[in-house]
């Protein structure tokens, strides 16, 4: 007899944890047939107001661990996604996309992933400096991260979310991602890969749910710093940058080309420069 | 409670003040777009005053819709037709040039800026007109270097500018706008703050006679409503904005259906935080530079004072005695401290939160000097045993008004002061290194000042976090706010 499969509850990573929603609602994730792949929790404002928590919470922890060890957690990061890609390559493919396009997906990842665990201990030496004032001071500049950050990943590809997270994070911020409605199954077994990497809890928080559900409670949240966004709907960009300036949010929108090269830019953009001054005398 | 030196004796300064007679000034200002000074298209004015005495300097042209158009029309032809075929070199010797002929007038300058801003001439002589000159200096430099400040990237201009500046620093700003926009290939929309139109219309006279080509910097003036113009302007590609933060809130709601760039530079509620192993003589100075320094019309002003318990008594003595000698009066006399409240409405408000800081239970000081009659004026004041949640902690002034309260433990001393919507300054006192290394990164602002305080550089990044704005101005991440790269 056929030995029957079990299958995976898709539930929200929130403070590195893996709650169901609060509102119980979920959303039908379908393959191309029409047959039901699972039910995904369709996230809440309460939830998405939980995951702020958990990241303003883990927010001193993670930016003050040294470059160096970031660099280290998002190696892992890494490792653990390299000795689970055939997890990955089905959970894609069941979508209805290829093995070939899902291979390339998840090795992609994988190499993104490597490319930012070294910018980890080296974006600093590129944009601070040691300015030349004309009074007796040493002012030198640096890069702080600018704290909670959200990330609303509309665009076409599973891993496009984890494009954004890891520049985010790799500044020392903490973030909530909204995961996009066509792969939350990709996103929510990313998490299980976030869990078991030294990921600090609350650092990543990944919700799934209704698409224009959360971005605007997100850009209307209070403790919400930054919103890094993916999109080619123009007018969701608008409404967010409206919202935002409820608290001066930076919105930085990040283009499909944009998000497909290999940069620090976004590292840097979700960066504040903080300016320092001391007399210098005897 | 030691006792108290006693300042009521007759040791009085004799007037110095400095003279206006070299100062050459119209009765009339007009607009100045394309290179020309013309009339506004609705022929309204408005009288611009010496806030010191309250009388009229100057009519100025009020820019009408009509107006803006014209002028951002002359920007985005100069910006396709002439700025845009200049080489960088070019560009950047046009812009030093102005540096040079502010250096000439520049006590002209100062003498304008006190006259009309009613800041002493001391800081408008030695640090307002001198900081605005760098400024052009320091950015025409960078001009035809731009490819070495963004390796790997090809950095170009933007467009059309839209500048829109407060009257707390008026000829320092519209430089700080100018001058990176210039030097990275854009031209200028400039609109200075209604109370202040003067030094920027002798700038605009320097520029003329610098022969940058017309149009590549045009000069309007006018309130909110001529303001609103420019940000909505479809031909304006970004906005630089400095001002309160519920005016830049308002910037970022009107273009969020557009691609312009913004930079915001807000307001503040800067904490000075003294611990026990302080330089007590030399913190107390650095206070009161930080809440007097030009009537604490400073958004990076250091208007709340953080304690810590053990010096409170001998410290807080120490800062009475200090503001009892502070001169407040005649701007334009060079032993000034203190001159005079920009505006009405900008002293109605101070009165308003005077009131309120008492009415929630603060217990409020101001010294013992003398005010002129006639004029806005605010003496030093001092609030004592305020709470966090106090209007007057959490809300900015914008005058010469010093909240303080005490702390014990570091971290206490960390949690109030980043416990305010905003995060553009903040100042430490302490001898002790590895403290101030502590604090420079716990504190969320974008300048630390580390036994110092209100200290400017063209090549020093300034700009806030959280609701004090975004982008930086000066240095070379200055440079970022007027490039696409």
């Amino acid at each position: 007899m056929k030995r029957l499969e079990v299958l995976k509850t898709y539930k929200l990573f929130i403070n590195g944890e893996f709650p169901r929603t609060e509102s119980g609602r979920y959303l039908q994730l379908k393959n191309k047939s029409g047959k039901l792949i699972a039910n995904i929790s369709s996230a809440s404002r309460k939830d998405f107001r939980n995951s702020v928590v958990a990241a303003r919470n883990a927010f001193d922890n993670w930016s003050n661990r040294t470059p160096f060890n970031r660099g280290q957690i998002i190696y892992r990061i890494a490792e653990m996604l390299e000795g689970r890609k055939s997890q990955f390559v089905e959970e894609i493919m069941s979508l209805g996309i290829s093995k070939h396009t899902a291979l390339k997906e998840i090795d992609n990842a994988i190499d993104f992933t490597i490319y930012i665990a070294g910018w980890c201990d080296k974006y600093q030496q590129i944009i601070s400096s040691v300015n030349p004032v004309s009074t007796s001071h040493f002012n030198f500049s640096f890069a702080e991260p600018m704290g909670v950050v959200g990330i609303i990943s509309d665009n076409n590809s599973p891993f496009g979310f984890l494009r954004l997270m890891l520049s985010v994070i790799a500044g020392g911020n903490c973030a909530i991602v909204v995961a996009n409605e066509k792969y939350p199954n990709v996103a929510i077994s990313f998490s299980e890969v976030l869990q078991t990497s030294d990921l600090p809890k609350g650092v990543v928080n990944i919700l799934t749910a209704k698409k224009n559900e959360l971005p605007q409670h997100i850009a209307t949240h209070l403790d919400v710093n930054a919103i890094v966004i993916a999109t080619n709907n123009d007018k969701e960009l608008s409404e967010i940058k409206r919202s935002s300036s409820v608290n001066v949010k930076r919105v930085i929108s990040v283009s499909e080309t944009e998000l497909n090269i290999l940069s620090p830019d976004l590292i840097l953009s979700t960066q504040e420069i903080k300016t320092t001054w001391h007399p210098i005398g005897i | 409670m030691p006792k108290s030196i006693k300042f009521k004796t007759n040791w009085d300064y004799s007037p110095a003040p400095e003279s206006t007679s070299h100062i050459r000034l119209k009765k009339k200002y007009e607009l100045f777009i394309n290179g020309k000074f013309i009339l506004p298209i609705e022929n309204k004015y408005f009288e611009t005053i010496n806030p010191a005495n309250e009388e009229v300097i100057a009519e100025v042209a009020l820019a009408s819709k009509k107006d803006i158009d014209k002028a951002v029309q002359s920007a985005k032809n100069a910006y396709e037709k002439v700025w845009s075929k200049i080489s960088p070199q070019e560009k950047g010797k046009y812009i030093f040039r102005i540096a040079r002929m502010i250096q000439e007038r520049a006590r002209e300058f100062a003498v304008v800026e006190s006259l009309n801003g009613g800041k002493p001439i001391r800081e408008s002589r030695d640090i307002d007109i001198p900081l605005a000159a760098n400024h052009f200096f320091y950015y025409a430099g960078w001009a035809d270097k731009l490819k070495y400040a963004f390796p790997n990237k090809s950095p170009k201009s933007i467009g059309v500018c839209g500048q829109i500046i407060p009257w707390n620093f008026p000829l320092l700003m519209a430089a700080w706008k100018i001058a990176p926009a210039l030097a990275c290939g854009n031209t200028v929309v400039l609109k200075p703050a209604e109370t202040t139109p003067l030094t920027a219309m002798l700038l605009a006279e320097i520029i003329q006679e610098s022969e940058l080509p017309d149009g590549v910097v045009n000069i309007v003036n006018g309130g909110g409503e001529t303001g609103a113009e420019i940000v909505k302007h479809k031909n304006v590609d970004k906005i630089a904005f400095t001002g309160s933060t519920e005016v830049g809130k308002i910037i970022q709601t009107i273009i969020a259906d557009t691609n312009k760039k913004l930079t915001l530079e807000l307001g503040g509620k800067a904490a000075q935080i003294v611990f026990d192993d302080a330089p007590i003589d030399q913190a107390v100075e650095g206070i009161i530079n930080g809440i007097f320094f030009n009537q604490g019309h400073v958004c990076c002003a250091g208007s709340r004072l953080y304690v810590q318990e053990s010096i409170y008594e001998i410290f807080i003595r120490k800062l009475i005695d200090r503001m009892e000698t502070l001169i407040v009066g005649n701007p334009l006399d060079k032993n000034t401290d203190i001159g005079a409240i920009n505006s009405k409405p900008q002293l109605d408000k101070i009165n308003y939160y005077l009131k309120i800081g008492q009415t929630e239970g603060a217990e409020i000081f101001q010294t013992n000097c003398a005010i002129p009659k006639k004029g806005y004026w605010c003496k030093p004041t001092l609030f004592l045993h305020t709470s966090q949640s106090h209007r007057i902690i959490q809300e900015e002034i914008f005058g010469p008004v010093l909240a303080v309260q005490t702390f014990r433990t570091i971290d206490e001393a960390i949690e109030k002061a980043n416990n305010t919507p905003y995060g553009l300054s903040a100042g430490i006192w302490t001898d002790k290194g590895s403290k101030i290394f502590h604090l420079a990164k716990k504190l969320r602002a974008g300048v630390i000042w580390a036994n110092t305080f209100n200290k400017f550089d063209p090549s020093s990044p300034f700009g806030g976090y959280k609701e004090s704005g975004f982008g930086r101005e000066g240095g070379i991440h200055g440079l970022t706010s007027y490039l696409n790269l």
